[in-house]
C-alpha cells in the first residue's frame, strides 16, 4: 500500500533559536500538515510566532479565529504582513510546558490563493492557558517551497521544541 | 493520525465543471476512520455547505441530523445548534466564497461502519475572510455510511465550481 501520509522534514531545536525554516519543500504532494511543541525564552507566561510562506512580507495574510482563555471566548481577525498571533508558551509559564500547534494547508501547490487551518493550544496549570481554532488565508498564488516560523518577540524557540512536517498525497 | 499506509486516498474529486453535489459512493467498511479535505468555491458565494450520509447507495434525506457549531467571525464568538434537520451543516460563518482557494474544511468521521451506533462528525471550515467554525454533525443512524454527498446551498441550490476539490481518505486503526 502506497505511503501517502509522509514525513518530509523533522526538526528538533538542539539551541535556541529565533525563527524555523521549512525551505525546498517539494510540490508532489496534494496537502502539507505541519506539527509543532514550542516553547519560548520570552519573559511571559504567553509568547507568539508569526508565520510567511515563500518569505512574502506583503500584507498578504489574512486571519479569523476563536479564541478561549478559561474564563471567556472572543474572536479576532485581521490582514497583516505574516499569520501572527498564535500563542505558545512563554518562560514564566509552568516549567516544562510546550505549546501544541497542528496546521493543514489543501492544495499548497496549486495557482490559487492558500486557505488553511490551525489548532493551537497553550496550557500551563497553574499558570494561564488558551486556545486558539484559526482560519487563514494566504492570497499568494504561487506553489508553497519554505515556511518559516519566527518568534514575535525578542523571544527564541528552546531547546527540544519540535517542529514537523508531513506531506499527504491523494493518490 | 497515524502515519503511512494507515492513512489511505480512497477516492479524489477536481470537478471539471461546476455542480450542485458531490458524492463519494460504495465507501468500503475495511477502514475505521474516515476523513475528508474539501477546498471549494461556491457560485454565488458566501454560500454554505451542507451534508448527508447513506447507506446501500441510498442517501437518507429524512430529518435525522442535527448540527452544533462554535464559530468566530472575527469580532464575536458563539455557537448555534440545530436539530431535527434533513442535513447537516458544514459551516455558518466559513462559508465558502466564489474564489478557488478561499476556504477549506475537514471533517473527521469516526467508526463510520458500526452499525451499533450513530455517527457523529467532527469538522474545522475556514474561510478567512468570513470566519472560523468547528462543527459537530451527528446521524441517527446505526446504519454503515457507505456514501456521503456534499451539497452546495441547501439541496444543490448552488453550485460547486469547477476545480474545487474533494478527497476521501481512509484511516485504519491497525
Amino acid at each position: 500500500m502506497a505511503n501517502t501520509y509522509t514525513l518530509i522534514e523533522a526538526k528538533t531545536l538542539s539551541s535556541a533559536v529565533t525563527n524555523v525554516e521549512f525551505a525546498s519543500i517539494p510540490s508532489t504532494y496534494t496537502d502539507l500538515l505541519i506539527k509543532i511543541s514550542a516553547r519560548s525564552d520570552y519573559a511571559a507566561v504567553a509568547d507568539n510566532l508569526y508565520i510567511r510562506f515563500n518569505n512574502d512580507s506583503g500584507s498578504n495574510y489574512v486571519r479569523k479565529e476563536i479564541y478561549g482563555s478559561g474564563t471567556s471566548a472572543a474572536s479576532y481577525g485581521g490582514t497583516a504582513t505574516a499569520f501572527e498571533y498564535v500563542y505558545f508558551n512563554g518562560s514564566t509559564s509552568t516549567a516544562n510546558t510546550f505549546g501544541n500547534f497542528e496546521m493543514y494547508i489543501p492544495n499548497y501547490a496549486s495557482s490559487n490563493q492558500k486557505s488553511f487551518s490551525i489548532d493551537n493550544a497553550r496550557e500551563g496549570n497553574a499558570t494561564s492557558g488558551d486556545l486558539q481554532l484559526e482560519a487563514g488565508l494566504w492570497t499568494g498564488t504561487a506553489a508553497i517551497s519554505s515556511i518559516k516560523f519566527i518568534d514575535q518577540t525578542t523571544g527564541n524557540f528552546v531547546v527540544n521544541s519540535t517542529f514537523y512536517l508531513y506531506g499527504i498525497k491523494n493518490s | 493520525m497515524a502515519a503511512g499506509s494507515t492513512y489511505t486516498p480512497i477516492a479524489t474529486t477536481t470537478l471539471g465543471s461546476n455542480t450542485n453535489t458531490v458524492t463519494f459512493s460504495s465507501i468500503a467498511n475495511t477502514y475505521t476512520d474516515l476523513v475528508v479535505v474539501v477546498s471549494a468555491a461556491i457560485s454565488g458565494g458566501a454560500t454554505d455547505i451542507q451534508y448527508r450520509f447513506g447507506n446501500g447507495g441510498t442517501i437518507d434525506t429524512a430529518s435525522n441530523y442535527s448540527t452544533t457549531v462554535l464559530y468566530g467571525t472575527g469580532t464575536a464568538a458563539g455557537s448555534y445548534r440545530q436539530s431535527s434537520q434533513t442535513y447537516i451543516l458544514a459551516d455558518y460563518y466559513a462559508v465558502p466564497s466564489s474564489t478557488l482557494g478561499n476556504s477549506a474544511a475537514i471533517f473527521q468521521i469516526m467508526n463510520y461502519s458500526n452499525t451499533t451506533t450513530f455517527k457523529t462528525a467532527l469538522n474545522r471550515s475556514n474561510q478567512a475572510g468570513g470566519g472560523v467554525d468547528a462543527t459537530v454533525g451527528l446521524w441517527r443512524s446505526t446504519a454503515a455510511i457507505d456514501t456521503i454527498r456534499f451539497y452546495a446551498n441547501t439541496n444543490g441550490t448552488q453550485n460547486f465550481l469547477t476545480g474545487s476539490t474533494f478527497t476521501l481518505y481512509g484511516i485504519t486503526a491497525a
